[in-house]
């Protein structure tokens, strides 16, 4: 078995993603540590210049796969590819990012390929040479610690916003292969993909998030997050209660029930702290909460808490937020 | 149309939950099993679609005797069917060999439809619905929060990043469900009574054809090493500001001089 580790790419527009180059920057450390190549895995249609920017986040060889059934994510046609190429050349492991289509595609590869696979994945580290990875379960409660066994291939899910991205260096190359294949046609077929237009910033890859709980007290009040978001170049989120009660859509959803995100700082606007909440958002590095009840669970989790009422303090921390940023 | 539904029972993760001092597994006395909630989903799904065109809905569970109680709940939900697979030779199975008993199960089933939820809160793995689909050798769409099915045809929403996709998949497919999908109806008195009264048929390994070393430990390209409780955060400080002002300035400047995002 190999020993390259390889990195799928999550890209928009041939341009890499941000997890693309988390995934990257871990992937190098692994393959220094295992000796192997970092490759770069590109499937799309076309994929302009994004084979050339691989290789100048690090990866030592990329392989560009082309084909027009490629243009937009399906299951069939990724696991046909991958499978295909797995198979063929054998890597140690291969990072997947933990996004829809990655969680869509990586279980059904294993399957192909018969690899093991873990999802959810937030560390990745080799002891007695063996891959290690550690993953939340039971609302976060605890921390599994999954050994995969045999020489692999192995398959990592990685979580965003775990891992420290690769930085580009211009000038840095990769020994690019353009892989050619046949992809049947999927039985599958993709009638249309609706933009949610309203999402400035990708709440999973976001630096800052501003998410809004019961407290806001109805749909109109997440304007106040919406403003206060604009100024912080922020995502803004939700916990479920809003979600449930049709004040916000579900991909607003943090949590248990929703999505899990890691960003530098969250801001909790009116929200509790529920186990269910907290499970999708203890990752963050710094936790502000704002709430009126100073009981609320949120506050132990809280970098910084603050108890009074969101309707005043939020309008005054997006001005003054606007003040320091006019100062510089 | 004849739909399968996978169903798993965890324990109520509402719950404390606690690992066991040896860091082998979590504590399992006190726990509170119930059906997934996802898993509910689906079990209504399946339901709905019955309805709009007749058929049947099984449900099976690969599990320990305990998790028969799943099984009761979703035949008290209204399915009509339920197949309970166990044997000790399953312990330590990854999701890849329970999602190919599951796949043998079904063979032995009549299906145009298998739904899965999306996870299970458990161990939060998102896996067995995919691998599943693969082992049958059928279409997937995974954490749909819509189906509509007409002519053999299912149409289809799921949430992608910045998005909504809208697939076609010809069936038999699998599909695994989000929770958006549903309002899952609560078991009523007669429903459980019935379903109290229903056989629900147990199978082993050797019932499907499958061999210890195919599908058990053995075969299992992952294991748990060990379990740990989430690192603690370090504890902040909560203030009560005098005025709004002051909380506003607090944040500014925490936002600026610790977490550095101005």
């Amino acid at each position: 078995m190999g020993s390259d580790v390889w990195v799928i790419a999550d890209h928009a527009g041939g341009s890499p993603r941000r997890i693309t180059l988390e995934l990257l920057g871990k992937g190098r450390e692994l393959a220094d540590a295992r000796g192997g190549r970092l490759v770069a895995v590109a499937l799309g249609h076309p994929l302009d210049g994004l084979p050339r920017t691989l290789g100048e986040y690090g990866a030592d060889a990329v392989l560009s796969v082309e084909h027009p059934h490629l243009r937009s994510y399906s299951t069939e046609a990724y696991t046909e590819v991958l499978s295909g190429i797995v198979r063929q050349r054998a890597p140690w492991l291969v990072m997947v990012p933990s996004t829809a289509w990655g969680r869509d595609c990586a279980p059904r590869l294993a399957a192909r390929v018969g690899a093991g696979v873990v999802t959810d994945v937030e560390a990745l580290w080799v002891q007695d040479g063996r891959l290690q990875a550690r993953r939340p379960m039971y609302t976060r409660k605890v921390m599994g610690t999954v050994e995969y066994v045999g020489d692999g291939p192995h398959l990592a899910v990685v979580l965003p916003k775990v891992f420290a991205p690769a930085e580009r260096r211009e000038g840095r190359t990769a020994d690019v292969e353009v892989v050619a294949v046949q992809v049947p046609e999927p039985r599958t077929r993709l009638v249309e993909t609706r933009s949610l237009q309203r999402e400035r910033v990708s709440l999973t890859e976001a630096e800052v998030v501003v998410s809004g709980g019961r407290g806001l007290r109805g749909p109109e009040n997440f304007a106040l997050l919406d403003a206060l978001a604009a100024e912080l170049g922020a995502a803004v989120g939700s916990s479920r209660p809003p979600v449930d009660s049709g004040w916000v859509p579900h991909d607003y959803e943090i949590g248990q029930t929703g999505k899990t995100v890691s960003p530098t700082v969250y801001i909790a606007v009116g929200i509790s702290g529920a186990p269910q909440h907290l499970a999708g958002m203890s990752g963050s590095k710094y936790i502000v909460a704002i709430n009126k009840d100073p009981n609320a669970p949120i506050f132990q989790v809280a970098s910084l808490g603050v108890v009074g009422d969101l309707f005043q303090i939020v309008p005054k921390l997006t001005e003054e937020v606007r003040r320091l940023k006019a100062q510089g | 149309m004849d739909v399968v539904v996978c169903v798993k029972q965890v324990p109520d993760t509402e719950q404390p939950i606690r690992v066991r001092p040896d860091g082998g597994g979590v504590e399992e006395q006190g726990l509170n099993w119930i059906l997934n909630y996802y898993d509910e989903h689906a079990v209504e799904e399946a339901l709905r679609v019955r309805e709009k065109h007749g058929g049947t809905v099984t449900v099976v569970c690969v599990g320990p005797a305990r998790a028969t109680e799943a099984l009761r709940t979703a035949l008290a939900m209204g399915a009509d069917e339920a197949v309970h697979v166990q044997d000790p030779a399953l312990d330590g199975a990854d999701h890849l060999g329970v999602a190919r008993v599951l796949a043998e199960t079904i063979r032995q089933l009549r299906y145009d439809l298998v739904l899965c939820g999306r996870l299970a809160t458990d161990d939060n793995a998102s896996v067995v619905g995919p691998a599943l689909a693969e082992y049958l050798g059928l279409p997937q769409a995974t954490a749909i929060s819509r189906l509509d099915i007409s002519d053999g045809v299912a149409a289809v929403e799921r949430e992608v990043e910045g998005g909504v996709e809208v697939l076609q998949v010809p069936l038999p497919a699998v599909f695994t469900v989000e929770r958006t999908i549903n309002e899952p109806r609560y078991p009523t008195l007669p429903g459980i009574m019935k379903a109290k009264r229903k056989e629900i048929r147990t199978l082993g390994l050797r019932d499907l054809g499958l061999e210890p070393g195919q599908v058990g430990a053995e075969a299992a390209r992952v294991r748990y090493s060990r379990f740990d409780p989430p690192p603690r955060r370090e504890a902040g400080r909560v203030v009560t500001p005098d005025s709004p002002e002051e909380g506003a300035r607090l944040i500014a400047q925490f936002l600026q001089e610790t977490a550095k995002v101005l």
